[in-house]
């Protein structure tokens, strides 16, 4: 399977958990030229985000290619526990998609 | 087959018009892409008011300074311009980071879960100097704070 595009590190400290994610992925506006060709580099970005708590939906995001490339997402919720997954999933206006699952620790 | 042939040509020339080809100009490609109810009006609108109508069907908001933003005085990079969205409005769903100055002012949107903290951060472009605009969405009713953030180099690669 090819090497996922998604870091997660999940941390619970006092009911709160903390997840940062890294995200590899280009986040092409589309406004940007190819320096040797001229041509406009076409869009590519991450549009959709979901993060689950187990089966539970804690996050979902739209985006556009305002967002930095290789995006960065930290966010907090309650209620996890040592061990409990954090799932990360995105989807790009050119279909393609990738998640990843976390224990949190 | 030699009419069928025809008939694709002078329907992918018709279409042209349509949302299809309108979707291919614009650079979003394939038809997955609307699969995802990406809330394209709201992401291509270039006033921040527009986009905030398209986003959450209301423009009006009401500026609190509940709403932190973090981020940086002067950005370095405006292509990567760290920004943190905290509030302690109570019943947050929604959070809305724009960048003012930007071709089009919003850049992501946040829905978040009945157990998530209104504590979001993430990375943004900033084409030119601007504000960094956080909308948050709670109880029906939105609210808005600013940041001015100075960029040095534009964020969009030139």
């Amino acid at each position: 399977m090819a090497k996922s595009s998604i870091k997660i590190r999940a941390k619970v400290k006092d009911g709160i958990t903390t997840v940062k994610c890294l995200i590899n992925h280009p986040m092409e506006t589309g406004l940007r030229k190819n320096k040797k060709t001229g041509k406009l580099i076409p869009a590519h970005f991450i549009t959709e985000v979901m993060a689950k708590h187990k089966d539970a939906e804690v996050l979902s995001a739209n985006w556009s290619g305002g967002v930095s490339k290789n995006p960065y997402l930290a966010f907090k919720f309650s209620g996890g526990e040592k061990g409990d997954p954090v799932t990360i999933s995105w989807t790009d206006n050119k279909g393609n998609s990738d998640t990843k699952t976390a224990k949190i620790k | 087959m030699n009419t069928d042939m025809k008939r694709r040509v002078f329907l992918k020339g018709s279409l042209a018009a349509g949302t299809v080809g309108m979707a291919v100009t614009a650079g979003l490609l394939t038809p997955q892409a609307v699969l995802a109810a990406w809330p394209e009006k709201a992401f291509q609108a270039k006033k921040a008011d527009e986009a905030l109508s398209a986003a959450f069907g209301m423009g009006q908001t009401e500026a609190s300074d509940k709403i932190k933003i973090k981020a940086p005085d002067i950005a370095e990079n405006g292509a990567v311009v760290p920004v943190t969205v905290t509030t302690d409005i109570p019943g947050v769903e929604s959070i809305a980071i724009m960048a003012s100055a930007n071709n089009s002012p919003l850049v992501a949107l946040f829905n978040l879960g009945k157990s998530t903290k209104a504590d979001i951060s993430t990375r943004i472009k900033m084409g030119k100097t601007g504000d960094v605009v956080a909308v948050v969405k709670a109880g029906g009713k939105l609210y808005a704070n600013r940041k001015g953030v100075k960029v040095t180099i534009g964020g969009c690669g030139g």
